[in-house]
């Protein structure tokens, strides 16, 4: 059954006409043209496809467009349409990516991480970022990225 | 052509009606973290998705004439974020941070991980202990399910077709009281668990212990309780109630850990859960949240 769903994207009021079970990833790739959520496991299990949805990170490959009616919806690009953000300047630093595949998850679940606790330990942004994997980098050059950040941050 | 048609009222009483047209056909819809999937991946088929996330009040989260009324609603992450649940439910708060990764919790409800009703539902133990209801409503009425009655089997409730789950109730405790749960998985990043346990110890020293993961639905032992009750638990299970517990525990082998294992462990994480939850009740340490493995 097609709809016609309306929602705010990236800061703009969108509209897009979609079938009920079409996941909100393919329309944001396919239809928006936005590739930063990555098709990964596509099971809601390794991140790589979140984006914000009223502020909180959720899983796009497990979400149906027509849930986002009237929703807000950030993603990578509406991040940094102000160009680039300190902390991603920060994962540019400690060179925390090497494929990219997770680089966009990670830096959404973060963000809405960096949020609600500002001043995290290494434990706690270990913890945050459980559900986000990455396969080249042993997370080790990501947490030190993130945690760097807050320092700089806090001084 | 998709394969349903989506609906989200913006009522109750629009949600039973369609759920008295469609039945089994319509599959009710909140965070979609289990449903969604199973959709895409063709396990499930249903004429109908109803969206309940329009429904006023499905979000509330609070204490009501002593008893804690969790909404259909409630994400796991507003759980985990709730001072009100880190104080007087301290083991659903506990149990609710060990839910798969941040990114689900932000969108899975604990309804819907009893509702899903696999055997490794992370909320049923301490729920369980609880001894909390299920508060359901149908075109026929209102009625409560006690959590015990809930679970029939591996993804099976005793929720009618058409019927809709409100919130689950779960009474306050008044007086001192500890509690834990302990979830082992294969590694310490999201996984779903190898054995779960929740044990919750009173001041007069009555005691409570469920099981998730470790037979076809999430179980309380209450042979093992009656038989500890009274007594201030040594640390470490005697013969008979080891007995108990193996006899009524049921593991699979399956690729997250074999029978044997599993069975081996019901009794260590049962001691290690159960000398937690009476430290707690007396001096509160180790914190709430603190690893117990």
């Amino acid at each position: 059954m097609k709809k016609e769903i309306i929602f705010k994207l990236n800061d703009e009021m969108v509209s897009v006409t979609v079938d009920s079970d079409e996941l909100l990833l393919d329309v944001l790739r396919d239809k928006f043209g936005l590739k930063s959520p990555k098709r990964s496991c596509g099971r809601g299990e390794c991140g790589a496809c979140s984006v914000l949805l009223n502020g909180k990170s959720v899983r796009s490959c497990i979400i149906f467009a027509v849930e986002v009616a009237g929703q807000e919806i950030i993603t990578f690009e509406g991040l940094q349409k102000e160009g680039m953000t300190d902390l991603q300047k920060s994962f540019l630093e400690h060179n925390s990516f090497q494929c990219g595949f997770c680089t966009s998850g990670v830096t959404i679940t973060a963000t809405e991480f960096l949020q609600k606790n500002p001043k995290p330990t290494v434990k706690e942004i270990k913890e945050a970022l459980a559900g986000n994997l990455c396969r080249c980098t042993g997370y080790s050059s990501i947490v030190d990225a993130i945690y760097d950040y807050t320092k700089k941050k806090g001084e | 052509m998709s394969t349903f048609d989506y609906k989200r009222p913006a009522t109750i009483g629009e949600v039973v009606k369609l759920l008295d047209e469609y039945k089994t056909s319509a599959k009710l819809l909140l965070g979609g973290t289990d449903l969604n999937l199973m959709l895409t991946e063709d396990i499930i088929k249903a004429d109908i998705v109803i969206d309940i996330k329009n429904i006023e009040g499905l979000d509330v989260l609070q204490i009501k004439d002593s008893n804690l009324i969790i909404g259909a609603g409630v994400t796991f992450s507003q759980i985990v974020d709730s001072p009100l649940m880190k104080e007087k439910f301290p083991v659903i708060w506990e149990s609710s941070r060990t839910v798969a990764s941040m990114g689900l919790r932000n969108r899975a409800t604990i309804t819907g991980n009893i509702c899903s009703a696999v055997p490794s539902a992370d909320s049923a133990p301490a729920l369980l202990n609880r001894d909390a209801a299920v508060v359901a409503i149908s075109s026929q009425g209102k009625r409560e399910i006690p959590i015990e009655d809930f679970f029939t089997g591996p993804r099976k409730t005793s929720l009618l077709d058409n019927e809709m789950v409100m919130s689950i109730k779960v009474p306050e405790i008044h007086g001192k009281f500890g509690g834990s749960y302990i979830k082992m998985g294969r590694y310490r990043g999201e996984d779903l668990a190898q054995v779960g346990v929740a044990t919750l110890a009173t001041e007069d020293l009555n005691y409570k212990i469920s099981y998730c993961a470790v037979g076809p639905r999430p179980l309380r032992v209450k042979e093992v309780e009656a038989l500890l009750n009274g007594k201030e638990f040594q640390g470490e299970l005697n013969q008979e109630l080891k007995d108990i517990i193996l006899r009524t525990v049921s593991p699979i082998s399956d690729i997250r850990a074999s029978k044997e294992y599993r069975e081996k462990m019901c009794l260590v994480l049962l001691e290690r859960s159960l000398k937690a939850s009476l430290s707690r009740m007396k001096n509160g340490e180790p914190q709430y949240g603190k690893e117990l493995l």
